[in-house]
């Protein structure tokens, strides 16, 4: 027997919702063949048979959410499975005239070997219940060694990793309670107090992803200035062409993500990842788009963004955009982005300070294309279409003058565009 | 409270019952002048004379078929088997008599008797000196079976098995006569049928005995803390009926259980208690139920060497009790 677990669809994903089963108790499941459909705040995926038998129990219904690593599923394994690993215990045996001499001893060890791995997967009553009692999962289970005879794990092994288990915890519990003390009332101010409002699994995982972000990322922040009358006048030419071929509208999006690409493929030091080991330049050119969702956000990833032309991004972001919102994403479309594209022009602002999206070095915000009078070339002063890019970067990572030098290169390719830069 | 051996407990006991109540009588193969072959009614003669401690003729059969007469008319008889192994003779009468005469009589009739027999092995008795027949008559519904291992219990529940309404198998082992010590507290000290007694707190592993094997499993227990096992053990002093309640509390407890008895192992007393253990708390075992027990030989050899190898001993439990405790 072998238990499936609700997997960590996604980096920060905490608990998933059992969508469908495709498979019934009895059915005989191929190893990676489709077992359930699963939902997260993120994507949704089918999550595959870990391994080959007769699903012997669905534990979780369609409709129910879950916590990461709760039993959702046990499978029997078949036979020819468990067989297929049998036959390489004779091939390890020794096979020089020296050794022989000890031969007594060998299918004595492989025995003690065969009742050590049997006595593992066999767990008595009274430590499934303790097991069962204290939650305690199978990674916590297979890291309690067992004191029996031949490995096996006793109740006492439990109850002492319970105990010890327990001690974190009630350190923790005495932080709480001296936290909750703390803080004394002003004297006089009346406080009203507020509903918390629950908080959904994104609204966690944005949370946990924002704290650790600004907390181990020296964020540096800067912002260049760009006229956007061509590309603003192009656009317009452009547009219902566009759709009428295409299906799409023809936004802003794809023609900064290609600037961007532009500008990584000039300065690369954008397009990596700082370790301690050393900064980890990416080969690829992924770019997340951020999409704002109902309560929240989620970040879709254009893969080898590069190797795409500007009706090409159009395409792919207008799709993950789409599927985005309708919760359709599959757990590839949010990984990978080496560099992030944020787009909060789109409610008017002018200037925004956006966290970077760990382990990426850098992101971008496109702020919003507002008509201001400018000083253009021989001192005149012209209506123009200007915006402001602002790039938050990991000052570990880079520093100042490269990211001006990127804002420069992705300024100088937007101010000059015209309608030789072709979008297919 | 003074310190006593099992074979004064049991003749003040049956003393202090013959003076307590007109109506109980001793029965036995030279249980009156004599004082019995173990001396446990050493004196009563003289104390209470020949029609109170009677002489009976070497027939079991009949001592126990007096006795069940007389207790239908009233009177507490304690009958004496002089050895266990020679009650086969008196099978009919409490078997076929004695153990449904309530039943039969539609609970008209009480057959308040006690049958007392010292059984057991160790003491170089061979075969017909040394048996053990308590899963026999555990196996009879109707009658109760008891088998102190201290003292204090042996007069205790000697008490409560003249004042049953019901025939009781008194079984007292030979071995422990004059081998256990123990203080016996002054006064009645009634101890009722029917319950086991934790004799030592642990909380790794249970033995549970009774008898002989109940000094043993303490001695064991004592060697199992030196080496940090902490033990619990479990007289079950009655055998039937069996305190199920106690039985599956310590199994909860530790979660480890191992049965000993020196009577063969085939539906054995152990076999019994597992199964109770089984039905009652397979959810907090931790390793398999283990029972150490004489063999299934024809009965107990005379040669040294032979009965040492039937009997279980202290070092032989300690072993089991440690492999039990390393599962």
């Amino acid at each position: 027997m072998a238990s499936v677990k609700m997997p960590q669809l996604g980096e920060s994903i905490t608990e998933g919702t059992i969508s469908k089963w495709l498979k019934q108790p009895g059915d005989q499941v191929k190893k990676y063949e489709g077992l359930v459909e699963v939902i997260t705040d993120k994507v949704n995926a089918e999550v595959p048979a870990p391994l080959a038998g007769v699903l012997k129990e669905i534990k979780v219904k369609e409709g129910t959410t879950v916590t990461v690593g709760t039993e959702i599923a046990v499978i029997e394994e078949s036979m020819a499975a468990s067989q297929a690993a049998t036959p390489s215990a004779p091939a390890s045996q020794p096979s020089k005239p020296v050794v022989a001499a000890k031969g007594a001893e060998v299918p004595a060890r492989a025995a003690a070997a065969a009742e050590r791995t049997e006595g593992r997967a066999r767990l008595s009553p009274a430590v499934r219940a303790l097991i069962e009692e204290h939650r305690i999962s199978d990674a916590e289970l297979s890291g309690i060694s067992g004191s029996g005879i031949g490995g096996r794990i006793s109740k006492k092994d439990i109850e002492d990793y319970v105990a010890k288990r327990a001690q974190p915890a009630a350190a923790n519990g005495e932080q709480r309670q001296r936290g909750a003390e703390a803080p004394p009332r002003p004297a006089g101010v009346a406080a009203v107090p507020g509903t918390p409002v629950p908080l959904s699994p994104m609204r966690r995982a944005i949370a946990s992803n924002m704290v650790r972000s600004k907390q181990t990322i020296p964020h540096a922040w800067t912002v260049a200035e760009v006229d956007m009358s061509n590309v603003v006048r192009f656009r317009q030419q452009a547009r219902d062409g566009f759709k009428q071929k295409e299906g799409i509208d023809l936004t802003f999006v794809p023609i900064i993500v290609k600037a961007v690409v532009e500008g990584l493929k000039a300065v690369p030091i954008l397009n990596a990842s700082w370790s301690d080991d050393g900064v980890v330049m990416h080969k690829d050119i992924n770019i997340g788009v951020a999409v704002s969702v109902e309560d929240g956000l989620i970040v879709p990833v254009i893969h080898q963004a590069d190797r795409l032309s500007i009706a090409g991004l159009a395409k792919v972001a207008d799709d993950l955009a789409k599927r985005a919102r309708a919760g359709a994403l599959t757990i590839p479309d949010v990984q990978g982005a080496t560099f992030t594209v944020n787009n909060p022009g789109t409610f008017g602002t002018i200037l925004s300070y956006s966290i970077i999206a760990s382990p990426q070095a850098g992101i971008l915000a496109m702020d919003a294309i507002v008509k201001r009078p400018v000083v253009v070339d021989g001192d005149a002063i012209a209506v123009r279409s200007m915006m402001n890019l602002c790039l938050s970067f990991d000052h570990r990572v880079l520093d100042g003058v490269s990211a001006a030098r990127f804002l420069q290169g992705v300024r100088r390719w937007l101010e000059g565009f015209s309608e030789q830069i072709p979008v297919y | 409270m003074p310190q006593k051996t099992v074979i004064e407990a049991i003749r003040e006991g049956m003393d202090e019952e013959m003076a307590r109540d007109p109506s109980v009588f001793l029965i036995g193969e030279d249980v009156g002048q004599r004082g019995g072959v173990f001396l446990a009614s050493d004196g009563l003669y003289k104390k209470y004379g020949e029609y109170r401690v009677i002489d009976s003729p070497l027939a079991e059969s009949c001592i126990v078929g007096v006795a069940i007469g007389a207790a239908i008319n009233g009177m507490r008889p304690i009958a004496e088997i002089q050895f266990a192994d020679f009650i086969a003779p008196a099978m009919n009468q409490i078997i076929e008599e004695a153990a449904r005469f309530c039943y039969r009589t539609a609970g008209d009739f009480n057959l308040p008797m006690v049958i007392r027999a010292p059984w057991g092995g160790g003491v170089h008795g061979a075969l017909y000196h040394s048996q053990s027949i308590e899963a026999t008559f555990a196996h009879i519904p109707g009658l109760k079976v008891v088998a102190p291992g201290t003292p204090a219990d042996a007069k205790g529940l000697l008490k409560a098995a003249v004042r049953d309404p019901d025939p009781v198998l008194f079984l007292e082992h030979k071995r422990t006569y004059r081998l256990v010590k123990g203080e016996v507290p002054d006064g009645d000290g009634v101890v009722p049928i029917g319950k086991a007694d934790v004799k030592r707190e642990g909380k790794d592993l249970s033995l549970i005995a009774y008898g002989l094997m109940l000094t043993y499993c303490l001695e064991v227990a004592e060697k199992l803390a030196a080496d940090g096992i902490s033990a619990e053990v479990l007289d079950l002093r009655t055998i039937k009926p069996i305190d199920q309640a106690a039985i599956v509390a310590t199994a909860k407890k530790t979660g480890k259980v191992l049965v000993v008895h020196e009577d063969t192992r085939f539906a054995g007393i152990a076999a019994e208690v597992m199964a109770i253990i089984m039905e009652h708390a397979f959810d907090a075992l931790d390793a398999p139920l283990m029972r150490l027990t004489g063999p299934d030989v024809p009965a107990m050899p005379f040669n040294h060497v032979l009965e040492e190898a039937f009997m279980p001993n202290v070092d032989r439990i300690l072993a089991k009790a440690k492999e039990l405790a390393a599962y």
